[in-house]
């Protein structure tokens, strides 16, 4: 016991000495400040200096430029990083002291590292693409400017969000990301149903919000820091020992909630769905790519919590393996485009977090990664769909037909090619075919999952993401040949006004889709080779650092095994498209309409009530108790019990006196100042 | 001995002593005078902000020469990291209550001279180390307040005013008695009894049992003022009643009279005290921040929302200050002058749309962002440095105070944390009825945007918002030290 303790001390040190060392070899990096400079700038000129009459072009590509721009500098710090020695590649750039008080020391500084380095990378390159593709899908729009305003401080919080070195600073970008996701979801605010969908996301997210907030007071009560580079370090140095120490597991479970709450995660997924009512751009952007994937960062950077804590990390892979079926089950039954893309999200989300419950942290940002690819592009290609069907039903002049309900469209795929053969591409790459990215990453959080189970953990995890990826080939699929298959079902004559969208919105699809299909070929499987998961090798140092003693160390699979999983992963997606060709193509059965539902379809159908029930268990209640708080307690109560009732006791005493007074409060105060005066006047002269 | 302090102090009251003299038919002469008057002190008070020495806990700037001398009471003013802030907020807000009484016609004269009288007892209230002096500034602030209230108030004005004026002048007198008993049991070699602070404290040793009584009555007369819960309903009347500017001085500093006496009197006088009711302080504190924001929640008038808010912004400063360690009692000392920002600065926002729709009710508006697109900005703004938006101003108090009441009290702190979602609930559910949704009233649709009078009461708040939310440094080091000293004193 005494000698393990020695070691894990003796790391912590080595450690230490390793961050000099590293310190003294570091390349300046303060540049990378431009990543939030070029935002900001384009915050500054589209919000604060243009006026209305900039053309909407210059004002897009404005804020498209300045996105491009931090881009560039995120890939010359991936070059940066990629002289240094892997286990150098964490570096601290401080900018100036932010929070110091006491032992508190928190700097507003950036944490350079593989892990940021990919996150970065992924946000400027994704939302770059999206911010050239809202040039055209919000054209003509009256608050365009606005738009990109908005767009590019989100892009500003989520850099930072993935740049702080220290829980504090991230919390600047995680709660500034919800200011953004809030404003752009009740975007179109002069519908009411949009503006409360905003406010519902900012709320909810609140609560976990909540949870990031108490998870780093246990920190800095326990460890007396919250920088990263001193916080695990300190954590593994006070728990390698312990195990599943009770602070370590609130630690984990309070980040959890963060995580729960940004990452759309059971229970407090409800926010993500409604979140839809967002400009597509947005959904591609914020509630699909990028912000939503922030708890699985912080979960991700938190790791060395999870190790400490295997009860934690057993609690975070159920939590992700239950959200990643739930909500792939509602995703069956949802007719408007998005809103089954929104539960697809929700659900992948879910794998995401289930890896890091399982240990595969490195997968669990590689689906991460592979997942923004494919689920943007589903986003965008739905955008285009949805602009389509506008262009179609505006033809006709037809503004009650639901442009985004699948029930609506079909045969689209001959209208549209290249939406049509992005979307499916993305839609292979969701579901799982080998080749595909989507593929590699889910295999790898599969194979993970079953190695935890093969080390002694629990079958679950893997078994309700194995169900849960056959129904998302399912639900993907059924979507796809509804969308654009079949016979077209929309209002008559509005067939003839369904064109393609410009180039501005499908070169961003065809470079997704391209990323879609290579992008996971940087992660290949271990059975193709030792070292060719070239993507985990770059994350290792995050998330191996050299702790022995907190180390994970699972039973790795024989190959034939791993074989035997990727057989049985990639039939459960074949069976899942089967059974949807089977039906929507072969069957040609149709979407069925509100007025038909029933039996657990129609549970399906209305999300299992779970809006419901919060507004009944949850809002409705929390809304009565204030109002009687106020009306029955501090009026009545407080006020008329005890403020009135000393008042009147007073009153009733004070009557004998009262011929004395005149009852005038002004008097009196008149009288009490003449009072002071004259007694310190009396008191001086004599 | 310069005279620094005494002409911050006095500044505003020679103003009014000359505006005495303008007749009452020169409204604008009115007004701009009382704005100069205003700017003179804040400018004259500039300098301290640099030339104070952050490094040292002793009173500066001391000023102290005998006044009653048979009693022991000296005219005796210093400054410290602990009132610094406080004396720099009262001037800065002067200016800007002066121009956000644009909507006041009724008269003008006498409205002035209350607002400049309450700016010579505020900066006195902040300024006097003899407890004599002190409890006369205290008290002169009442008058000039209940007039503000009760004359230039809204409909139920004179309810509010007495109950204003009642409420607190009972507080007052216990205190009254627990200075005239401390004045009796302090002996200082030399000099006999004194009501001088600086003596008391290196003085003074009062016995345990005598502290607990004698905190009490300190204490009730400082948590009506705050006001802590259960005695705050004086506040929802008096702010409601008010007019913006009278809701802005409460708000923004007249409130803070009550945490900073607990700051400067209550807790390093009384340590014994503190330790005895610690307990109850931080859960009085706590339930003010749950219950106020739930009060918040159920409010339909703006104003009153953003009454029952500072009950619950306030809470957070208790919260802090009976924490009594570096991180929460900086949190709180930072928290008190955010909430005289961002709620000086919503009180401001509720007169912009009062004096033109002469209504409060959240339900009389509806989808006004379309005609007032800026207000609507700075609105949010103002509304999320208030939710404790990192990055801005309320952040970096409540965030502090929550660290450093974790190590003292972690289950209320859990508890007094909800309060940051029950906040994000008040003010964005206001902002949605106010602001979105499509425009419900035909009255709205002629609102004007802000005007150029009102962005200048607004610009200067916003600059501090950001400010202070990103930079916090230059702030939080000027009473580092005084903090320091605070703690040695409070803690038994």
């Amino acid at each position: 016991m005494d000698h393990s303790m020695e070691q894990a001390v003796e790391q912590v040190h080595q450690a230490a000495d390793t961050v000099v060392a590293a310190a003294a070899h570091a390349p300046d990096l303060h540049y990378a400040i431009w990543l939030l400079l070029f935002p900001l700038i384009g915050v500054v000129f589209n919000g604060l200096i243009l006026r209305k009459n900039i053309p909407e072009k210059m004002t897009g590509w404005l804020g498209s430029f300045m996105i491009i721009a931090s881009f560039a500098v995120a890939v010359k710090l991936f070059f940066e990083l990629l002289k240094l020695d892997p286990h150098l590649r964490a570096i601290d750039v401080t900018f100036f002291q932010w929070l110091h008080v006491g032992s508190l020391q928190i700097d507003f500084a950036f944490l350079i590292d593989p892990l940021s380095v990919v996150m970065i990378l992924v946000v400027t390159g994704i939302s770059s693409l999206i911010h050239i593709y809202s040039i055209g899908y919000m054209h003509d729009d009256p608050r365009f400017r606005v738009f990109f305003t908005y767009m590019n401080l989100f892009v500003f919080f989520m850099l930072l969000l993935v740049l702080g070195n220290s829980y504090p600073v991230m919390f600047i970008g995680w709660e500034g990301v919800g200011l953004a996701s809030y404003l752009l979801i009740g975007f179109w605010w002069e519908d009411m149903a949009k503006a409360t969908a905003g406010m519902k996301a900012f709320v909810v997210n609140r609560i976990g919000d909540f949870g990031v907030l108490i998870a780093m007071f246990l920190m800095f009560s326990h460890l007396g820091t919250l920088t990263f580079s001193e916080v695990f370090p300190a954590a593994a140095n006070a728990w390698s020992n312990d195990i599943n120490n009770g602070v370590v597991i609130a630690i984990g479970l309070m980040l959890l909630l963060g995580a729960a709450g940004k990452s759309a995660q059971f229970p407090l997924y409800v926010w993500l769905p409604d979140a839809m009512a967002g400009p597509t751009p947005v959904s591609a952007l914020i509630h699909a790519a990028t912000m939503v994937t922030a708890g699985v960062y912080m979960l991700a950077r938190s790791n060395m919590f999870y190790m400490l804590a295997p009860t934690a990390a057993y609690v975070v892979a159920m939590v992700g393996a239950v959200t990643a079926l739930f909500a792939a089950t509602i995703g069956l039954r949802q007719n408007d485009i998005k809103k089954v893309l929104a539960y697809s999200t929700v659900s992948q989300l879910g794998y995401m977090v289930m890896a890091c419950g399982v240990y595969a942290f490195g997968a669990g940002i590689f689906h991460l990664m592979t997942h923004a690819f494919f689920k943007a592009l589903l986003f965008l290609g739905s955008g285009a769909v949805i602009h389509t069907m506008h262009g179609g039903l505006h033809h006709i002049n037809d503004h009650h037909t639901d442009p985004q309900d699948i029930r609506n469209m079909g045969g689209l795929r001959k209208k549209i090619p290249i939406t049509y053969w992005t979307f499916l591409l993305a839609t292979l790459a969701i579901s799982g075919i080998p080749g595909f990215s989507g593929f590699f990453s889910k295999d790898e959080i599969l194979a993970y999952s079953f190695m935890n189970f093969n080390s002694g953990g629990s079958i679950l995890p893997y078994a309700l993401g194995l169900i849960a990826a056959g129904i998302t080939a399912f639900y993907m699929f059924r979507l796809v040949f509804l969308t654009f298959f079949g016979k077209y079902k929309g209002p008559e004559g509005s067939e003839e006004g369904l064109h393609e969208s410009p180039g501005t919105m499908t070169i961003p699809l065809i470079v997704l889709a391209i990323l879609s299909v290579v992008g996971g070929w940087i992660g290949l499987p271990a059975v193709f080779g030792e070292h060719l998961n070239k993507f985990a090798g770059w994350l290792d140092p995050v998330f191996h650092p050299g702790f022995e003693a907190v180390r994970y160390h699972p039973e790795h699979l024989a190959v034939p095994m791993e074989w035997a999983l990727i057989a049985v992963a990639v039939t459960v997606s074949l069976i899942g498209i089967i059974l949807a060709w089977n039906f929507y193509m072969k069957q040609k059965r149709q979407a069925i309409p509100d007025d038909q539902q029933s039996g657990f379809g129609k549970v399906l159908w209305q999300k299992y009530y779970v809006d419901e029930i919060y507004d009944a268990g949850v809002i409705r209640p929390l809304i009565n108790t204030c109002h009687f708080l106020w009306k029955q307690f501090d009026e009545k109560v407080i006020d008329g019990g005890m403020v009135h009732g000393t008042a009147r006791t007073v009153r009733w005493g004070g009557g004998v006196l009262r011929t004395l007074q005149g009852g005038v409060v002004g008097s009196y105060a008149v009288m009490m100042v003449i009072g002071v005066i004259v007694i310190l006047l009396s008191l001086y002269i004599r | 001995m310069s005279l620094w302090l005494t002409s911050i102090v006095f500044i505003p009251l020679l103003g009014a002593l000359i505006l005495i003299l303008v007749p009452s038919s020169r409204s604008a002469l009115i007004r701009g005078w009382s704005f100069a008057v205003m700017m003179v002190g804040f400018l004259v008070s500039l300098p301290l902000f640099w030339t104070f020495d952050a490094s040292s806990a002793a009173f500066q700037y001391v000023e102290k020469v005998p006044w009653i001398p048979s009693l022991g009471i000296n005219y005796h003013l210093g400054l410290d990291g602990i009132s610094l802030l406080l004396v720099l907020l009262t001037t800065f807000l002067g200016p800007i209550v002066i121009l956000g009484s644009g909507a006041v016609t009724k008269r003008l004269k006498g409205y002035f001279i209350s607002i400049l009288l309450l700016q010579t007892g505020m900066l006195g209230t902040f300024l006097a180390l003899d407890l004599f002096l002190f409890y006369i500034f205290w008290e002169v602030m009442l008058i000039p307040m209940y007039f503000l209230i009760g004359i230039w108030g809204g409909t139920e004005r004179i309810y509010a005013a007495v109950k204003f004026f009642l409420y607190t002048m009972v507080g007052s007198l216990l205190m009254l008695v627990g200075i005239i008993w401390i004045y009796f049991n302090t002996t200082v070699p030399g000099v006999g009894h004194t009501f001088d602070y600086t003596l008391i404290m290196q003085h003074a040793s009062f016995p345990a049992q005598a502290q607990l009584w004698l905190f009490g009555a300190f204490a009730l007369a400082f948590a009506i003022k705050v006001p802590m819960f259960p005695f705050h309903t004086w506040l929802p009347d008096a702010h409601v009643q008010a007019p913006t500017a009278g809701s802005v001085i409460l708000a923004g500093v007249l409130l803070k009279m009550g945490t900073y006496g607990y700051i400067r009197f209550a807790m390093p006088l009384f340590p014994e005290g503190v330790e005895f009711f610690k307990p109850a302080m931080i859960a009085l504190a706590v339930i003010g921040i749950v219950y106020g924001a739930m009060l918040s929640i159920a409010q339909t008038d703006m104003k009153k929302l953003v009454a029952y808010s500072s009950v619950s912004h306030l809470g957070f400063v208790m919260l802090g200050l009976f924490a009594l360690n570096a991180q929460a009692v900086s949190g709180a000392m930072i928290q008190m002058i955010n909430h005289g920002l961002s709620t000086g600065a919503l009180f401001l926002l509720v007169g912009v749309v009062y004096d033109r729709r002469h209504t409060r009710k959240i339900a009389d508006y509806g989808g006004i962002a379309k005609v007032m697109p800026w207000y609507a900005v700075v609105f949010t703004i103002v509304a999320l440095s208030s939710i404790g938006m990192p990055g801005l101003n309320g952040f970096i108090g409540e965030f502090l105070i929550l660290v450093g009441a974790y190590q003292t009290a972690p289950v209320w702190t859990i508890i007094a944390a909800t309060g940051v979602i029950l906040a994000a609930i008040y003010l964005l559910w206001m902002i949605r009825r106010v602001f979105y949704g499509p425009m419900t009233h035909k009255e709205n649709e002629s609102l004007t945007d802000l005007k150029a009078r009102e962005w200048a009461t607004l610009l200067p708040l916003l600059i501090f918002i950001v400010w202070i939310g990103v930079y916090p440094k230059p702030f939080l080091s000027k009473f580092t030290v005084s903090i320091q000293q605070f703690l040695e004193q409070a803690i038994r």
